[in-house]
């Protein structure tokens, strides 16, 4: 290996890691250096595999049962003492209730609020997956939000409303048909750096939301919200940071 | 251990505190035992280990003062996978030094033969990897963590991750190569 940027800076370009003007002085080093470009793509599809091959392992239910065992244990055992039997049970309704409302909002970051999105978070990590399978990932292929926009016209019930946010570092790459519990969605491709990001959209009757926290499976983030008629998933490999970002700006 | 503040282990912990941990510190279980999992190999210590530093977290959780609740716990868990590899399988933790003079378990071709399952080449090549690098590439690809997190959590100086990833990749790299050579990513 005779590239010294191949040993360590294309790790932090790879990563998203490297300031803006060293990523800009590795990319014009990528024009010229067919070593690094073969070791880009490589890294990039050793990284692929890592994240798609379903490596990552959840923790089991009966450990999680344990655990709360355990968290009771240790809350109880120095509540008991000399505390009124009236307050113990206060703090006993106290600590149930606290204890639910934080399942039910972890629950709903971790499954993306399953019971109100009308989708799962498996399909939509399946259909981001698909998208990023050889030529699967645009159906309209346009930087320009005046082409991808018209592009959805007559094909979907619903006009999604298409932005190009390349000034902020979202490029519009384009945008695809796309199918979620079972019902047609706009996929709207944005690209970060070298990464992909999708951004579903379907109508919805719903109420308006906040920006959910963020949730993550195998690798992948995922952000969810509604706005004005319209139920947005955004799912990327992307750090958390960026993929807000990015929700902020089509959010406004 | 030492990196975080521990606080003081035998503070009274109420109501408040265990809802504030049910929040902050619990949704991040899949990430602890995901840890676990990949630095220990076998599901079963994976969860002991899981299960003692979360508890371990709980007890020492008024030391923790806000911020990153996942790079805190990890750290946890990650110091005490080490602390029960010292104990239970000291040999793991050598291997690394000298481990060019040891060749890499292989897998049989016949193995690999059915082992188009991705998965399964993955998972070999990645346990045939000493702890230091394996755990870098877990934080990075499975759990997204960015540098400074993997620096916090590895306690490793940030300044060195990049270059720890570098040599991790290129070491996963090579035990994909020895283990399958027709499916060899790279020449390294």
């Amino acid at each position: 290996m005779s590239c010294d940027f191949t040993t360590t800076l294309l790790h932090g370009y790879l990563d998203d890691e490297l300031d803006a003007a060293r990523a800009a002085e590795f990319e014009r080093h990528l024009e010229c250096c067919h070593e690094c470009t073969a070791a880009l793509g490589a890294e990039e599809s050793l990284r692929s595999s890592l994240q798609r091959s379903g490596l990552y392992e959840n923790a089991p239910v009966e450990l999680r049962k344990k655990i709360r065992a355990g968290l009771d244990a240790a809350t109880a055992s120095s509540a008991g003492m000399r505390i009124p039997a009236w307050r113990l049970i206060a703090v006993a309704a106290t600590v149930l209730l606290l204890a639910g409302v934080s399942w039910f909002s972890w629950s709903r970051a971790g499954k993306d609020s399953a019971s109100t999105a009308p989708f799962t978070v498996a399909e939509i990590i399946d259909a981001h997956v698909r998208s990023l399978q050889p030529g699967h990932l645009t159906d309209v292929t346009s930087t320009d939000q005046h082409t991808v926009k018209p592009w959805f016209n007559g094909r979907l019930a619903f006009v999604p409303p298409v932005k190009d946010f390349a000034d902020e570092g979202f490029t519009l790459v384009g945008g695809r048909l796309d199918v979620l519990g079972g019902q047609n969605v706009a996929a709207l491709v944005y690209s970060r750096r070298k990464h992909i990001i999708n951004v579903f959209v379907l109508p919805t009757k719903e109420p308006d939301t906040a920006i959910h926290p963020p949730g993550l499976r195998q690798g992948y983030q995922w952000r969810h919200w509604r706005r004005q008629g319209m139920e947005y998933c955004a799912i990327s490999d992307v750090s958390d940071s960026d993929l807000y970002e990015l929700a902020q700006l089509m959010y406004q | 251990m030492s990196g975080y503040d521990q606080g003081k282990g035998s503070d009274v912990l109420d109501a408040e505190d265990r809802a504030r941990f049910e929040q902050l510190v619990l949704p991040h279980l899949d990430a602890a035992f995901n840890l676990a999992r990949w630095l220990l190999r076998r599901r079963a210590d994976s969860e002991d280990v899981a299960q003692e530093a979360m508890l371990r977290a709980y007890r020492f959780f008024r030391g923790f003062h806000g911020g990153d609740a996942r790079a805190w716990l990890l750290q946890i868990v990650r110091n005490a996978c080490y602390t029960w590899l010292e104990k239970n399988r000291p040999v793991e933790l050598m291997t690394e030094f000298d481990e060019e003079l040891h060749p890499q378990p292989s897998t049989s071709p016949e193995a690999l033969a059915i082992a188009g399952d991705n998965r399964e080449r993955l998972t070999r090549a990645l346990e045939t990897l000493p702890p230091r690098f394996r755990e870098v590439l877990v934080l990075r690809e499975l759990e997204g963590c960015s540098y400074k997190e993997i620096a916090s959590i590895t306690a490793i100086p940030i300044g060195t991750v990049m270059s720890a990833l570098a040599r991790a990749r290129q070491r996963l790299h090579r035990a994909l190569t020895q283990s399958s050579p027709q499916e060899a990513s790279r020449e390294l």
